[in-house]
């Protein structure tokens, strides 16, 4: 049983004759050889944007161990809001990381071979999503050091994390979500680092990168293997797509509060981690494509592939808007009507309401053209308002419910402190440290799976010759 | 271009594989096991005290009450550690001119308390009180052992709280989160 083995409806969907899947006439060579370049040299863009990441890890170093040395009083929140930024981020993040299963286990498992240019990206991206998300309800504990009173072990205490409660639904979300997409990630890297060990220009290069390919040789035997076995783990991550945000989502659905008290909370919200997810991958994709000459191998049929996911997203993401508002109306119901028809619209937060429509039901609307959706520019800028408009949902969410309630003894405005801003934009700074770490030192390209699509259009441009 | 690795390397890779997996497995399998040691307890370990104070003398030889010393323990939280005027009336006449008590003559004199070594500690959190399982029936012994045989008094029991809880639930005593943590 391989990838190969499903039922093939076309290797080469979104594909055309404007748009090939891969561009140049490549060889195995020469495509290893652009690959694996940005693993031996590195530029002074490079270094320039390592040095501002670390600079922002820095930040988050400091904001954190200074939350941690004082509590968590430096931050904003208190009763009646007390999630705030931490649960915010949190969920922006963790939302951010599922385009990168989505688009490696959902689209593997569609036979969507396009995918195999931009999977590791979005894997990548997925797991340093998943270390900062994981960062802010740890830090919300109040007390890090007992995170693992969250988790179900024999403890000398006689008793379980309380299971009705969201902190411990979280956690198993979570680090079954990192463990999945930490294996598939490292499972899809082997052969690729076999091929960064053999063509690695130090002994000691070739060892680390021969001790991580874990002894590969590429024989019919492991290859075998290999693809059941990454077939096996797409089909376990498949699900997480769905269940981790829905979890996630059950968090706030669970509690009374108007604005959270929604059955159409899982769908909402998986479609809007996607959503953010995509704008991520592209925000990534776009200058790695450029500055390491990839536009052979990520070509417009990708961009206008991921447009379109990202157009479709945003409608499904519109509509929840729409459903959610129509049913605090329809359920009759005096706390509902006021949070969604005049506190998020009109109320203190209502920039944050705005911007949020503006950026996530209006921008993708450009992506009706076909011009558009292959224009890296605006790619680019779609992106980064996506980003924004999905931050804003989140902080919406979560502030605007839990501002005013139904009782006006509870009611209370919420400002972020300057460690609130700092953590928030530390976390910036870890991921693209991260991010850069990772395209120094991994393959940013599956080259095994580009090389064998290579392959399979030369070998359908050869049938389609002769049949001709 | 040679072979990056020796063949060795092999053995030593799959070696490190099943270290690796016996540390993710073992670490934390010790860890609960290390708490629930009388080193993590700290339990049967005596406490040196500033009087070579002898319970099995006064409470098996003399057959003194408990409650005759740790007096407040049917009415207070804390069953209470005797003041030194305590002694004064059995050790005005025996063992009077003893050089084991001058400490606590000089205490009675001063009138500044002995400063006794604690033995069940309670972390803070926990807001245990002795009347309510005294005057439940609880006896001394069922949490303190057998203090009578005690040159130098140990705890005697866990005090984890798994160990309150274990009790609690088969008495039929209240588990809420609030009869301890407050």
């Amino acid at each position: 049983m391989s990838a190969a083995a499903l039922p093939s409806p076309g290797i080469a969907q979104p594909a055309s004759d404007e748009w090939p899947l891969m561009r140049g006439d490549p060889t195995d060579a020469s495509l290893t050889d652009a690959v694996l370049a940005p693993l031996w040299h590195s530029s002074p863009a490079w270094w320039a944007l390592f040095a501002f990441s670390a600079a922002g890890t820095l930040l988050l170093l400091g904001t954190v161990a200074y939350t941690v040395m004082v509590g968590i009083g430096t931050w904003g929140n208190n009763i009646p809001v007390a999630w705030a930024f931490a649960i915010t981020n949190f969920v922006w993040w963790i939302g951010i990381g599922h385009a990168g299963t989505f688009i490696s286990a959902f689209l593997l498992l569609l036979n969507q071979k396009w995918r195999g240019s931009i999977n590791r990206v979005a894997e990548a991206m997925t797991i340093f999503a998943l270390v900062n998300a994981a960062l802010f309800p740890l830090l919300h504990l109040g007390r890090p050091w007992f995170f693992y009173w969250l988790v179900p072990y024999p403890a000398t205490m006689n008793v379980w994390p309380n299971f009705k409660s969201a902190l411990p639904w979280d956690v198993a979300a979570v680090t079954t979500y990192f463990t999945v997409s930490l294996l598939f990630w490292f499972l899809g890297l082997v052969p690729d680092l076999a091929s960064a060990r053999d063509r690695a220009p130090t002994l000691l290069r070739r060892r680390v990168y021969g001790v991580f390919a874990m002894g590969w040789r590429g024989s019919g035997f492991q290859w075998q293997r290999y693809r059941v076995a990454y077939v096996l783990l797409a089909g376990l991550a498949t699900p997480l797509v769905i269940s981790v945000h829905s979890v996630v989502s059950l968090d706030f659905s669970i509690a009374q509060l108007p604005g959270w008290h929604s059955t159409i909370f899982p769908p909402y919200f998986v479609v809007g981690a996607i959503y953010s997810g995509l704008a991520m991958v592209l925000i990534l994709l776009l200058p790695v494509r450029r500055a390491f000459h990839l536009s052979g191998i990520i070509t417009e049929a990708h961009l206008n592939a991921i447009a379109k996911l990202m157009l479709a997203m945003g409608l499904m993401l519109a509509y929840s808007y729409v459903i959610e508002t129509f049913m605090a109306w329809y359920s009759a119901d005096a706390a509902e009507r006021y949070t969604y028809l005049v506190g998020r619209p009109f109320g203190p937060y209502a920039v944050a309401y705005w911007i949020m429509t503006v950026l996530n039901v209006l921008s993708p609307q450009l992506f009706w053209s076909k011009r558009l959706r292959t224009n890296t520019a605006a790619l680019f800028l779609v992106s980064v308002g996506i980003l924004t408009g999905m931050w804003m949902e989140r902080f919406l969410i979560i502030v605007t419910s839990l501002n005013r309630d139904f009782l006006t003894s509870s009611w209370h405005i919420y400002m972020p402190t300057w460690v609130d801003w700092g953590i928030l934009a530390g976390s910036f700074g870890l991921f693209g440290f991260l991010f850069l770490l990772f395209l120094r030192f991994v393959p940013s390209v599956a080259i095994s799976e580009v090389k064998s699509l290579r392959l399979e259009l030369a070998s359908r441009r050869r049938a389609e010759s002769s049949h001709a | 271009m040679a072979a990056p690795f020796p063949r060795w390397v092999n053995t030593l890779a799959r070696a490190t594989l099943i270290a690796a997996v016996c540390t993710l497995v073992g670490v934390p399998v010790a860890l609960m096991a290390w708490v629930r040691t009388p080193n993590a307890t700290r339990r049967f370990q005596p406490v040196a005290q500033p009087i070579a104070f002898d319970h099995r003398i006064h409470v098996t030889g003399q057959h003194i009450d408990c409650q005759y010393c740790h007096f407040s323990v049917e009415r207070a939280a804390s069953a209470g550690i005797p003041p030194s005027s305590t002694c004064v009336p059995c050790h005005s006449t025996v063992w009077m001119n003893s050089s084991a008590l001058s400490l606590v003559r000089q205490s009675v004199a001063t009138g500044t308390p002995l400063h006794w070594n604690r033995v069940n500690a309670l972390p803070g959190f926990v807001y245990f009180n002795h009347a309510i399982h005294v005057n439940k029936g609880i006896k001394c012994e069922n949490c303190h052992g057998r203090v009578e045989r005690m040159a130098r008094v140990y705890q005697a029991a866990p005090l984890t709280m798994s160990w309150c809880v274990d009790c609690h639930r088969t008495v039929r005593a209240p588990t809420n989160c609030t009869t301890c943590h407050r």
